[in-house]
């Protein structure tokens, strides 16, 4: 069986990789992409604290569900709010986005 | 199924019942004649279901084995929280009345109450997933109301900034949480108390979620997302983020950090210490040189949020009373600054400050309330502000911690400076020629401005707000 400690590391690998992204990516879609491995990386976790430390409960997995769902929901708010950004200035690069930033 | 659960929760029931009556009405009166009541029905509703959250203090309860938890105290918060929500209705009808939004109308109400609804949520929450499910119900709605004036840039861009900041920062905190969960095996908050104790693991795990939580306060180093929103959203989201949405995430930091975290003192006290510094500083200087009057109020409100910090560290009774108390007036004034605002904008189409010059020979009442609601959020004595910031920095200095108090007194002056800018620009700068002249508020207007400047005024002096909710505390 694969121990704990190495699913642990590759979410950790997974959150920072998304967080390096979000800062980094100048597509407002690639930010978004890093969201969502930010997302899935906790997923993980709560997934494998559930099955090797408290295998008596289900709490992790269903925060895990419940974190899925809310995600979705989450990607479709935000995909509508780039479209609507692209319509209104024909440009999803954040460096062109940036009329309030002087 | 013991359905009896659900009368516990009956603020919630009264947001969602709000929230279909609104949402069918506008399905079905849209577009017809029948749409000139919409605006009256939501404002009465919402004033009625604020009235008998007042009138009607209920009892402690658990529902939904422990998920669910409700006291006299979360359901003031809620009762402040929908006041403030009320206000912003009132407000928000006139723009709403204008332009493209107005085949939109219906929805700003619905949106507001479904992120009330979380923010209801994220208060009572006796779990940390309920809690979790709350802050994405409050914050998700909020982007779209950012992004209400779809064809305006500022809008476009403010609701994008929203949006992705805000996942990314409950991200972060649903990672602090795995942590936790890892730690003590549970999500339920009176299961994990016995089991959190100060080890790497949970430190690291509460770091992660309290950055989450002061994302949505807007704490100083989590703060940049805060100026950009504000001044691209719609002034009505504007309102509402800087009061209810602010206020509801310092209610749940409150309560978090004393019930759960309680053990871990020593590791947040002086973390919170310095932000709480910084966030008063920084928050304060960038005020100085601001020239809209949105971004003003945006670095305004984050040096408010800094003194917030200052009651909800401490863990007395003081405290928590002050902490609420803070929030109610700061409430009334921020809202009636809001509600001067908005008049000026819709008249003028202009945020800038300049837009304010000479607001005192054109239109002397609404100069006389922004002066109000300016002195009380700078704290000069006989209004409601002085108070609260006395109460706030008395409960730091019954816990002995004088040196933040010094900290935030010195920084309570240079507040004023910068709330005095646009005193003179009213009252003693020239009007530019194309000023306008007389400023006709609507009457939902100037309602919400009469609540508010009366509730400024009246808070402070009459002792028996600070008692009530002293006495609802303990």
């Amino acid at each position: 069986m694969i121990p704990m400690e190495h699913y642990l590391i590759v979410s950790s690998i997974m959150f920072f990789v998304g967080l390096y992204g979000f800062l980094s990516r100048k597509n407002l879609l690639a930010i978004l992409i890093s969201i969502e491995l930010i997302l899935n990386s906790v997923e993980i976790n709560f997934s494998v604290f559930n099955r090797y430390l408290f295998p008596e409960h289900m709490e992790g997995m269903f925060f895990s569900l419940f974190g899925i769902a809310i995600s979705a929901a989450e990607t479709a708010v935000a995909i509508a709010i780039i479209i609507n950004v692209y319509r209104v200035t024909q440009e999803i690069d954040v460096r062109h986005i940036d009329k309030m930033k002087y | 199924m013991d359905f009896s659960n659900f009368l516990v929760m009956r603020q919630e029931i009264g947001v969602i019942a709000l929230f279909v009556i609104l949402l069918i009405y506008d399905i079905f009166a849209a577009e017809t004649k029948a749409m000139r009541y919409f605006r009256p029905l939501a404002c009465i509703l919402t004033g009625a279901a604020t009235l008998l959250g007042f009138l009607f203090p209920g009892h402690e309860a658990e529902a939904f084995g422990g998920m669910y938890v409700t006291t006299p105290v979360t359901m003031l918060m809620k009762n402040i929280l929908m006041l403030g929500t009320f206000t912003v209705f009132l407000q928000a009808g006139e723009w709403l009345r204008k332009g493209d939004v107005l085949i939109r109308e219906g929805e700003f109400y619905t949106i507001t109450l479904s992120t009330l609804l979380g923010m209801f949520l994220m208060i009572s929450a006796g779990n940390f997933m309920l809690l979790y499910i709350g802050i994405e119900t409050a914050s998700l709605p909020a982007a779209c109301l950012a992004a209400y004036n779809k064809y305006k840039e500022k809008s476009a861009e403010a609701g994008a900034k929203y949006v992705l900041m805000a996942t990314l920062a409950s991200g972060v905190m649903m990672f602090g949480l795995s942590y936790l969960y890892g730690a003590t095996g549970s999500m339920y908050f009176d299961d994990m108390v016995p089991a959190l104790a100060v080890q790497p693991m949970t430190v690291l795990g509460f770091v992660f979620f309290f950055s989450g939580l002061a994302f949505k306060i807007s704490l100083v180093p989590f703060h940049f997302w805060a100026p950009d929103v504000y001044e691209g959203s719609p002034t009505a989201t504007t309102a509402y983020l800087s009061v209810v949405s602010k206020g509801a995430a310092c209610f749940v930091l409150l309560i978090t950090l004393h019930h759960v975290f309680g053990a871990m003192t020593d590791i947040w006290y002086p973390m919170m210490w310095v932000i709480s510094v910084l966030t008063i500083i920084v928050g304060n200087l960038f005020a100085i040189r601001q020239k809209d009057i949105k971004r003003f109020f945006a670095y305004s409100s984050v040096s408010q949020a800094g003194y917030i910090m200052l009651g909800v560290m401490q863990d007395s009774p003081a405290g928590l009373t002050a902490t609420i108390y803070y929030v109610l007036v700061y409430l009334f004034s921020n809202m009636a600054a809001f509600g001067v605002i908005t008049a000026v904008e819709n008249a003028t189409y202009r945020t800038d400050i300049a837009a304010f010059d000479g607001l005192s020979k054109s239109n002397p009442r609404l100069a006389l309330m922004m002066m109000i609601a300016l002195f009380s959020l700078g704290g000069i004595p006989p209004l409601a502000g002085f108070f609260s910031k006395f109460f706030i920095f008395a409960s730091a200095a019954e816990a002995g911690d004088y040196v933040l108090v010094f900290i935030a007194l010195i920084n309570t002056v240079v507040s004023l400076y910068y709330y005095l800018l646009i005193v003179k620009a009213m009252y003693i700068n020239q009007a530019a020629d194309d000023a306008v002249g007389r400023i006709r508020t609507d009457r939902y207007n100037m309602t919400s401005l009469i609540l508010c400047t009366a509730g400024t005024l009246i808070t402070g002096i009459a002792s028996c707000v600070y008692g009530y909710i002293g006495s609802v505390g303990f």
